[in-house]
């Protein structure tokens, strides 16, 4: 209308994704006028439908939230659950209980890393297409997904919504012996992991930094699982049961989305990138040493390097679940008895994508009053839509379709898990072609 | 047809109201997963590519349930651009967890969960696929089983009858010689009514069997029900050991509405 020309940017079907998403980013000449990160995946309730069942249930039900985390629902729920009941676990299960997060993690990061972030690096449309080009490379991906898949089945009965995890414990615990069955995959998978962290450290990277805040678990003997004050590198310290009052959910005008802020600041980032960079000096120092190697030291501020961090904390997954079977001593019971009471619980674990909240309050009889879970994937929401408007202002001279696929590109390099973030995002039922 | 016959057949994969873990079992297939995508064309599949390549299908995997109108008007879409069109999960075969909604007011259930209600629009109940289009097979499974899968899409290239039982997780449990937690520890067990397909997981790890698999051929839900009351249940245990992720199964639904009533 003023002269200008306007371009549009948009993805229908946002792929390599878990879930079902779109983008839209229009830009009016130089500047970029809207951005548009719109979910349309259905709203499933399970906040709702958690009132009225046992606590025990709830490990079960909220690993439905998202196939491809569902440990991380099941570590989040028994320990806000733990913390309403006031119940302390053995020291075995708390092990038993990282392990099991080194498992996700490797399979849930190697799954990412190679087949749906590397791709764009490379420039295919998909790991399969990849793999024609390199094979080996598909086949150490799938390997090393295998590892982590192991580590769950082992503990968890199956990898997707495994049926071990309860609480005050498991199920049942495994022996010495089976945790050693996995020691000759994990050395391989560690020397597998630092292989991943040189080659994608060689990857090549736009130009994008930016001044994040960066919120994640910090523990003071270790890097972050289940347990840790939630910190920033903008000074928040607080304990995990104080995540509400300090987090809000927020309805802006230009997206359907509930977006998290940090109150009085704005949106924030959690993941593997906060998580480095607030816990560099706990990592094990394989994964240091070797992160100093490829000169990845903190603050790292490109999110497009999270590829490289999330092998290296492939590298920490490996040598973590190795030290925890050298140190397991099975308990004396694979889980607390545990009485009904009226409690509230929360608690914060490290989701492969980020911190993950669950909030429970419980009756008498152990029934679930209300629930509320804030997944990463919404608490990164706001900060996709922030990196987007300043990343399509760098590229306004590109093809269209080449700027798409680099904005999808970064987008990926949330790990975004929109199934998981639906529970809270507002529906978009606009599908209306928007003209350009 | 002579070129047809040489072209690889082309699978797409539809997602619904779901958590893509049934979806994932196919990437979660790591030893053959190279091996599938060199005997097929996988034609659509977002979770995994950004190529999306447009119908007809030779397979169609759907996972996920039918929970709001637009997805009501895409299954048939996807259902025209299938020759078989395959049901993956307990959402796309049962309405999934999802349909916990189905005895509930889901106007309450929005403001439950959503701050701005009127956003939402989505139906009163979640249902499977079959409800809406003719299914040609369905897997079940929350999440299915990678291996199950992995012989329907080749029975299906074969033009052969799939191997996938639908006799009850107490077989699986015979199988491996386990003992029964029901009858030697009094743990309230579905395995009786449940169709098989996990291995008989949860009592191998010893818990009972929660019905993930939904409803076998044929269940004795009535027996089921007094077996879990002498065990101590309560109806509304009874109710809510029904009703989880196969909860919309009819045979489940009538068996958990039943205890409510008494």
């Amino acid at each position: 209308m003023t002269g200008h020309t306007t371009k549009t940017i948009r993805v229908d079907t946002l792929a390599r994704v878990e879930g079902e998403g779109s983008l839209y980013i229009k830009v009016v000449g130089e500047r970029v006028a809207d951005v548009k990160l719109k979910v349309y995946e259905p709203p499933r309730f399970f906040e709702a439908f958690l009132r009225g069942r046992h606590f025990s249930e709830a490990p079960d039900i909220t690993a439905r939230i998202c196939g491809i985390c569902p440990i991380a629902y099941q570590m989040s729920a028994v320990h806000a659950l733990e913390r309403a009941l006031g119940i302390q676990i053995s020291p075995a299960v708390r092990l038993l209980r990282r392990l099991f997060y080194c498992g996700e993690w490797i399979e849930s990061h190697t799954l990412h890393v190679y087949m749906l972030h590397a791709p764009d690096f490379l420039g295919y449309p998909d790991a399969i297409a990849m793999a024609k080009d390199h094979r080996a490379l598909v086949e150490k991906a799938l390997r090393l997904k295998k590892v982590g898949n192991r580590i769950v089945q082992l503990l968890g009965g199956r990898e997707i919504h495994p049926i071990s995890a309860a609480v005050g414990g498991f199920y049942k615990v495994p022996t010495k012996q089976q945790l050693r069955g996995l020691v000759d995959d994990l050395q391989w998978a560690l020397e597998a992991s630092l292989e991943t962290v040189r080659w994608t450290a060689g990857l090549e990277f736009p130009n994008f930094e930016q001044d994040y805040e960066f919120v994640a678990l910090r523990h003071g003997q270790e890097y972050p699982f289940n347990e840790g004050r939630l910190v920033s590198n903008r000074g928040l310290d607080i304990d995990t049961a104080e995540y509400e009052d300090h987090f809000a959910e927020l309805h802006v005008k230009y997206s359907n989305a509930l977006h998290s802020v940090i109150r009085g600041r704005g949106s924030y980032l959690v993941g593997p990138l906060a998580r480095f960079n607030l816990n560099f000096d706990k990592l094990p120092e394989t994964a240091r040493q070797v992160a100093i190697d490829v000169g990845m030291r903190p603050p790292v501020r490109n999110i497009f390097r999270s590829i490289v961090v999330r092998a290296v904390e492939l590298v920490f997954a490996c040598a973590e679940a190795l030290r925890g079977i050298r140190e397991y001593e099975p308990p004396t019971a694979p889980r607390v008895e545990i009485d009904n009471r009226v409690g509230v619980g929360q608690a914060i674990t490290e989701a492969p994508r980020g911190i993950l909240y669950h909030r429970y309050a419980l009756d008498e009889n152990g029934m679930i009053l209300t629930a509320k879970i804030v997944p990463p994937t919404s608490q990164n929401q706001k900060r996709i839509e922030d990196d987007l408007r300043e990343f399509a202002a760098q590229l306004v001279a590109w093809p269209v379709e080449e700027a798409t696929w680099k904005c999808e590109q970064a987008i990926r390099s949330y790990d975004p898990c929109i199934s998981c973030a639906t529970h809270f995002l507002k529906l978009s039922v606009d599908r209306e072609e928007i003209k350009v | 047809m002579s070129s047809d016959s040489k072209r690889k057949p082309r699978i797409g994969v539809f997602k619904f109201a779901s958590c893509d873990g049934c979806q994932l079992s196919l990437l979660d297939a790591e030893d053959e997963l190279l091996a599938v995508a060199g005997a097929v064309e996988i034609a659509y599949f977002p979770e995994a590519s950004r190529a999306m390549s447009k119908g007809p299908y030779d397979i169609g995997l759907v996972e996920g349930s039918i929970t709001t109108h637009q997805d009501a008007q895409r299954i048939q879409q996807v259902r025209r651009q299938c020759k078989t069109l395959i049901t993956i999960g307990a959402c796309a075969t049962a309405g999934g967890v999802q349909a916990l909604r189905n005895w509930k007011d889901v106007d309450e259930f929005i403001r439950i969960v959503y701050a701005t209600p009127q956003f939402i629009s989505t139906l009163k109940l979640s249902t499977p696929i079959a409800e809406h289009v003719p299914v040609d097979f369905e897997l079940r499974g929350c999440p299915i089983n990678k291996h199950q899968l992995l012989e329907l899409i080749a029975a299906t290239l074969a033009g052969r009858k799939p191997n996938v039982p639908s006799y009850c997780v107490c077989i699986e449990c015979k199988r491996k010689a386990n003992v029964c937690i029901a009858v030697a520890h009094g743990v309230p067990c579905l395995g009786p009514v449940t169709q098989a397909g996990c291995g008989a997981l949860c009592p191998s790890y010893d818990r009972g069997c929660y019905g993930c698999y939904g409803p076998m051929e044929s269940p004795n839900t009535s027996s089921m029900t007094s077996q879990l009351r002498i065990l101590g249940q309560a109806d509304s245990q009874v109710a809510r050991a029904f009703r989880n992720f196969n909860a919309w199964a009819w045979q489940f639904r009538k068996a958990s509405e039943e205890c409510e009533r008494t």
